[in-house]
């Protein structure tokens, strides 16, 4: 209890001297998963709309696929980016391993298909909904997939962030692929590892506060941002 | 949508970098303290941003391999000398020592205060069956307690369940031992620096068998062609000179010096 007490304290005191180091990592774990987060949804939206809209013969079997893929277990992600990125291996020329842009493509992997998942969930609602009116207009497969996004956009806010919440709170992964260096790699995430690997638990314990935090924020902003659950809108 | 690009510019606008170089060191290294110590003042003087990726021996050497790192900074003598072998590395530059001692609860269930040598002091914890950590991570510090092991006459895959590997890095390690109150092998600099002691003490040090020498090896470019070999050698020369010197000799915690510098 005592522990807890004094990572309240030192997450305060961090917050409130405004610790350069602190600001340093919390600005990579947002440039990290903010940036995973924008890639895979430019990938997982429409391919979840897709999915609710068209019928092919394999649909069942992808979507399943795709839903036994939202547990995917981050280390396994971590391991096999680690190998392909590695000097050894297939892309070890672009020397993109231990950089952020290796955490970047294993944050991708890992939250695309629960973004596509949660997607085609509330994409299949909404079709059901739309499908007479869009099926009567003899709209293009592009035109249905912008008009679900667009009509959509609160569902898929949702989405979006159960993917950043993935991401962001994501320790496995990163830590492989981004080796916690220090002013280059460390996100909160492993530092919070780090720490704990020291003995320093009031210290770990108050970034992982600071971790809360943050994602709260984010959340917070992105609603006030886009203007949800206000009066009168839908 | 564009909030979100602005603010995606914003996050990514970061300043250009300075010469960059990547080494593998051991948790042991790190979690000394002696790390943050160092790249400050190697920063300074020659201008170079080491990179450090805090790993166990084991995977230090094998990250070297793969020459996913410029250099490495590891101490467990026979794996160095066949990684230098295998031409994985062009040579071995000792740098400095410290020891390893052994830490357990304060009231010492084996006895091993007065233990005449490591062994003896391992075959007492084997006989009071008290829980004991193994580290389990192929590191040096893992390396050098299978040995004792084996000098003491058991084989470590064979022990009891009070033998416990934790496959973790030392600081790791410790938090375990700490909360198992049980015995464990470390070295020096990271027990002093660890901040999670509660009941553990040190009961066992000083057996030369104990000495723990850490080593510089630069990665072959002639495996490895995109090593940064210049940055490597200059590191080298400032890690063997002077200023090195003065600032492990010097770095105390609690008023013990954790390395001792013995460059040549």
């Amino acid at each position: 209890m005592n522990e807890i007490w004094a990572g309240l304290q030192a997450a305060f005191w961090l917050v409130a001297r405004l610790d350069p180091d602190l600001v340093e990592i919390t600005l990579r774990s947002l440039q990290v998963s903010v940036t995973a987060l924008i890639i895979a949804s430019a990938i997982a939206l429409p391919f979840g709309t897709w999915l609710a809209i068209r019928r092919f013969r394999y649909r069942r079997a992808t979507i399943a696929v795709l839903n036994a893929l939202m547990g995917l277990p981050p280390v396994v992600v971590g391991l096999i980016v680690y190998l392909l990125l590695s000097r050894s291996g297939p892309f070890g020329v672009m020397g993109l391993l231990f950089t952020p842009t290796a955490m970047i493509m294993a944050q991708v992997i890992i939250i695309t298909p629960l973004i596509a998942s949660i997607t085609h969930q509330a994409m299949r609602e909404l079709w059901a909904e739309y499908h007479d009116l869009l099926i009567s207009l003899n709209t293009s497969n592009r035109q249905r997939i912008g008009t679900l996004i667009f009509d959509g956009r609160r569902a898929l806010l949702t989405a979006a962030l159960a993917g950043f919440g993935r991401a962001i709170g994501e320790v496995g992964a990163i830590m492989i692929v981004g080796g916690n260096i220090d002013h280059a790699t460390r996100v909160l995430t492993t530092a919070i590892a780090l720490e704990t690997g020291k003995g320093d638990f009031a210290l770990a314990l108050g970034l992982g506060f600071v971790l809360i935090a943050l994602a709260m924020i984010v959340n917070f902003a992105i609603h006030v941002l886009s203007r949800t659950e206000r009066e009168g809108r839908w | 949508m564009m909030r979100l690009f602005i603010l995606c510019a914003l996050l990514w606008s970061s300043v250009a970098r300075a010469e960059t170089m990547k080494m593998a060191v051991t948790t042991s290294f790190h979690n000394s303290g002696l790390a943050d110590i160092l790249l400050p003042e190697i920063q300074g003087d020659i201008g170079l941003e080491v990179q450090l990726l805090v790993v166990g021996t084991g995977q230090a050497l094998r990250l070297g391999e793969a020459g996913d790192v410029d250099a490495i900074l590891v101490h467990s003598k026979a794996a160095e000398d066949a990684f230098v072998a295998a031409g994985y590395g062009t040579h071995r530059r000792e740098i400095m020592y410290n020891d390893f001692v052994f830490v357990g609860p304060s009231d010492d269930p084996a006895a091993i205060v007065g233990a005449d040598t490591a062994a003896a002091a391992l075959a007492q914890i084997a006989d009071a069956q008290t829980d004991f950590v193994s580290r389990g991570d192929d590191s040096g510090t893992h390396k050098k307690e299978l040995s004792l092991w084996g000098a003491a006459g058991f084989d470590a895959a064979t022990l009891g369940a009070w033998y416990k590997e934790v496959g973790a890095g030392m600081g790791a390690s410790l938090n375990t031992a700490s909360s198992l109150n049980a015995y464990i092998i470390a070295d020096r600099a990271s027990w002093l620096n660890f901040g999670n002691k509660r009941d553990l003490a040190l009961l066992f040090a000083g057996d030369p068998v104990l000495f723990n020498q850490y080593a510089y090896l630069p990665v072959n470019p002639e495996k490895h062609p995109h090593v940064k070999t210049d940055a490597v050698a200059a590191l080298e020369t400032w890690l063997t000179g002077d200023v090195a010197n003065a600032l492990i000799d010097g770095y105390q915690i609690e008023g013990e010096t954790l390395f001792v510098f013995n460059a040549k």
